[in-house]
């Protein structure tokens, strides 16, 4: 199958959008007219479905609402990285199987290079820079380092997002609900057994009496 | 991945009234299972369809006819449904099974049916093997080990959905929307053997969705489980599996049904052995032995002969676990 020829006059890039915006404060400047959508539409009997390879998504990351340009094939890992500089999400197997990516959609973990970037339009998304709040380290980041629960650590904020999403909704889990939990994720150095005590630990310090 | 343009269809009407010879569009649910065959670059779509842009089908709910479960409902709704729980528990532990809690929470019902296989020839983007168009299975004479024991012949591929079996086995329907009416057919009728079209692995024409699966009311009594052998034990498609269903009292199956997962490229009903558990007070090798008897006519290949003893296993542990 042919690959679809880029269009000629397409001529605005990411790099254009990050030198031009900064980066990170992408704000509502950005107007439809650079949109650059696609003109050809999906023809249908009930009419056509329009097609595009870019959309204009607005999504709310870490409480910061964020409105820009995604690409078709472009995944929400590869925004939350390379568009909003927040690198802390890491791009490990890139293909849903490691859960080094895992970021929470809404509350919910999910592997964020398995995601399409169009899908997160309108979403409220928490990586692992939205955990600290006032200076303070999230309960669960804490544990990590208190119970020294990694080793080269490039897993390490996978795993913090998923036990945070679990403590969220269970904050007294047993060790099985804590294996479960954290089944989406893999960690190379094996710091299986410290990692499991940290979110226990975790969840009795931010238990309310 | 590749380029590829994305199609927002407001009703299912849009999807089933697309050409049915156009091969250049595939249709996304979660797109856990997609965006992998795209990544992996055994599949280059010019257009994504992505369905979730259609309102309306995520619901779990339960009426006179039995419970239906919409198309596009998340797995993990599923696992956490204390209806699904209470009165389908099959299919609350396989849903529970499936995956991890990140592709549980994007994964869809509909999507998990239509799911390609996990064959490491057909996942290779350099083989193009019968499922791709190729002339030749290269599992039947190369590495075997996770492959069909049944019904394979012209491709081993094994159905990687655990919700199958355990659907099939509650009597499950699904509705088809199609481009003239709706259809609802049994779950056994949806999957295909690869000798009746080797390019898919259900009746789905390019344009056609699962729209709906319905579930019949439990009978007084019935009781259902989902067991899986994988092998690494936190994440793992199924190298077997066994849904079982029946209604038991005193030891005994007053009915029984049982369809397997992991063995065929669809899920595989195991009448032979139902009928030599029925009726008989069960025993551990009473039921072994109707494993082995109801496989008398397995082919395994080379490297996966195991598969006949692990489904001994996965059916004892089954069938105990509902006496």
């Amino acid at each position: 199958m042919a690959k679809p020829k880029k269009k000629k006059n397409q001529t605005f890039t990411r790099r254009d959008f990050l030198k031009g915006f900064g980066g990170g404060a992408i704000g509502a400047a950005v107007t439809p007219s650079l949109l650059a959508q696609d003109k050809s539409a999906l023809q249908t009997q009930e009419g056509k479905i329009p097609l595009f390879t870019k959309k204009q998504i607005a999504l709310t990351v870490n409480e910061k609402k964020f409105t820009l340009i995604v690409e078709s094939g472009e995944t929400l890992l590869h925004v939350l990285r390379e568009r909003l500089n927040l690198t802390g999400t890491k791009k490990t197997c890139g293909r849903g199987e490691c859960g080094g990516c895992t970021v929470l959609l809404n509350g919910k973990p999910v592997y964020s290079c398995m995601y399409l970037a169009v899908r997160a339009d309108n979403k409220n998304i928490t990586t692992i820079e939205g955990l600290a709040a006032d200076g303070k380290l999230h309960p669960v980041q804490q544990a990590f380092i208190d119970k020294d629960a990694y080793q080269c650590g490039f897993c390490t904020p996978g795993f913090i997002v998923s036990s945070v999403a679990l403590l969220n909704t269970n904050p007294n889990p047993s060790q099985e609900d804590i294996k479960k939990a954290l089944s989406g994720n893999l960690c190379r150095c094996g710091s299986y057994v410290k990692i499991y005590d940290a979110v226990s630990a975790a969840s009795k310090s931010t238990r309310r009496p | 991945m590749n380029k590829f343009k994305i199609a927002e269809p407001q009703t299912l009407e849009h999807v089933t009234s697309l050409s049915s010879e156009d091969t250049t569009y595939k249709l996304m649910a979660g797109g856990t299972d997609l965006l992998g065959e795209i990544k992996d670059g055994i599949i280059e779509p010019e257009i994504v369809v992505d369905l979730l842009s259609i309102p309306g089908l995520s619901y779990i709910k339960k009426d006179r006819s039995g419970v239906r479960i919409g198309a596009l409902t998340s797995l993990v709704e599923v696992a956490e449904s204390t209806l699904i729980q209470n009165e389908y528990p099959a299919l609350h532990e396989a849903a529970l099974s499936v995956a991890t809690p990140q592709l549980r929470n994007i994964g869809t019902v509909g999507g998990n049916l239509c799911q390609r296989p996990r064959c490491w020839y057909y996942r290779d983007p350099q083989v193009q093997c019968r499922k791709k168009g190729g002339s030749r299975c290269f599992a039947s004479n190369g590495r075997n080990k996770y492959h069909a024991i049944l019904g394979g012949r012209i491709c081993h591929i094994v159905h990687p959905s655990d919700l199958a079996p355990a659907l099939m086995v509650l009597d499950a329907k699904v509705t088809i929307s199609t481009p003239q009416k709706d259809k609802t057919v049994p779950l056994v009728d949806f999957f295909t053997l690869p000798s009746v079209n080797v390019r898919r692995e259900n009746i789905l024409a390019p344009n056609e969705l699962v729209k709906e699966i319905i579930l019949p009311p439990v009978k007084r009594g019935e009781k259902s489980t989902y067991r899986k052998l994988k092998e690494r034990s936190t994440w793992d498609f199924a190298l077997v599996s066994a849904a079982v269903k029946g209604i038991v009292s005193e030891g005994i199956f007053n009915n029984i049904k049982i369809v397997l997962g992991g063995v065929a490229p669809i899920p595989w009903r195991l009448e032979r052995a139902e009928s030599l558990i029925r009726g008989r007070k069960v025993r551990i090798n009473s039921v072994k032995q109707a494993a082995r008897r109801a496989l008398a006519d397995a082919q395994p290949l080379k490297e996966n002969g195991y598969k006949k003893e692990l489904v001994e296993a996965v059916l004892s542990r089954a069938v105990f676990s509902l006496v």
